[in-house]
């Protein structure tokens, strides 16, 4: 892709633009549609038009590998260890009232936001590695035969 | 248009144009869950089916080839099961409740029960991450984990085997050169 100016430059600009979306589905999802699921898919899909039009090389320099695969496990650490911690204040696993015993709603509010985010950091992490686990093979189609 | 979509994917023999098709299969379900009011569904319907889907397929494509190969077999046995599979599903339908009826179980008492006890039990406004994240709590986590799970099981089959062969030369750092 590296004769697409139009493309790159158009690319560079819409990234960013991407990752905030997602930020904003991911914190916002309370209120508004959405959630970790989607706000996951939507910053992998930045990670990955990066990928694309850019190269994998240049994708895994911002976002390599490595921390892919911890980003993968360490979603649903999250999300389990919020049922773990909710736990260990004597509450039943998952009980987001447990944070703010005085006021549970406040409580529930931030056990969505913390689980969501766990949500997310896991999607995204899959998505992108999926990704990367499909474009890092040669692939057997040249450019030209599209 | 969803149906000429789907008759489209299944003429085609180009597989490029089959990947395309579906992802605008999916972009238009998602409109169809919009008028539905399922502007959540919609959302992740319209990221991962028309968005991350579709690359996946291209980059599968990339790795295998464009054209799909000429069955081989008569299309009679597959059709007369799809067609057997449709008519059940159509005939379990008849049993459902109208759309939107009032008198429906779903209408009677699991939706206004969320309904009513969300504002003041989570006090966040969207009911259906209130539902999904708090009083489906477990169900999201398996969730969760599947995602996880089905992200491992395409990194071993994709990739670790990949990287084995490679520790004999230059290790990791050639991934994706």
């Amino acid at each position: 892709m590296r004769h697409h100016l139009i493309l790159r430059v158009v690319t560079k600009l819409l990234v960013g633009a991407i990752i905030l979306f997602a930020l904003y589905v991911q914190f916002h999802g309370d209120f508004s549609p959405g959630g970790g699921f989607q706000a996951g898919v939507i910053m992998a899909v930045a990670f990955i038009i990066y990928g694309v039009v850019f190269s994998l090389r240049q994708a895994q320099r911002v976002f390599p590998p490595w921390l892919v695969h911890k980003l993968l496990a360490l979603g649903v650490l999250i999300y389990a260890f919020t049922g773990l911690v909710s736990m260990a204040l004597g509450y039943e696993y998952l009980n987001y009232g447990a944070f703010t015993p005085h006021h549970p709603e406040h409580g529930q509010h931030w056990g969505i936001l913390i689980v969501e985010l766990g949500v997310g950091v896991t999607v995204t992490g899959v998505m992108v590695a999926i990704y990367y686990a499909f474009a890092a093979r040669p692939p057997t189609i040249s450019d030209k035969d599209w | 248009m969803l149906v000429m979509t789907a008759l489209a994917i299944v003429r085609t023999r180009r597989l490029f144009a089959t990947a395309m098709l579906s992802g605008v299969f999916s972009l238009l379900s998602a409109q169809l869950f919009v008028v539905l009011d399922a502007v959540d569904v919609a959302f992740t319907e319209a990221a991962v089916g028309a968005g991350i889907s579709t690359v996946l397929m291209l980059g599968t494509l990339a790795l295998t080839g464009r054209v799909e190969k000429r069955s081989t077999h008569s299309p009679f046995l597959p059709l007369l099961v799809v067609g057997m599979t449709g008519a059940v599903l159509i005939y379990g339908t008849l049993d459902m409740p109208n759309f939107g009826a009032a008198d429906a179980p779903a209408q009677t008492h699991v939706s206004p029960d969320y309904l009513e006890r969300s504002p003041h039990e989570i006090g966040v406004p969207n009911v259906v991450t209130a539902v999904l994240a708090s009083y489906r709590g477990f169900d999201t986590l398996g969730e969760t984990a599947v995602v996880f799970t089905a992200g491992i099981g395409v990194l071993f089959l994709i990739s670790a085997l990949r990287r084995r062969r490679e520790t004999g030369d230059s290790g990791n750092d050639r991934k994706g050169a």
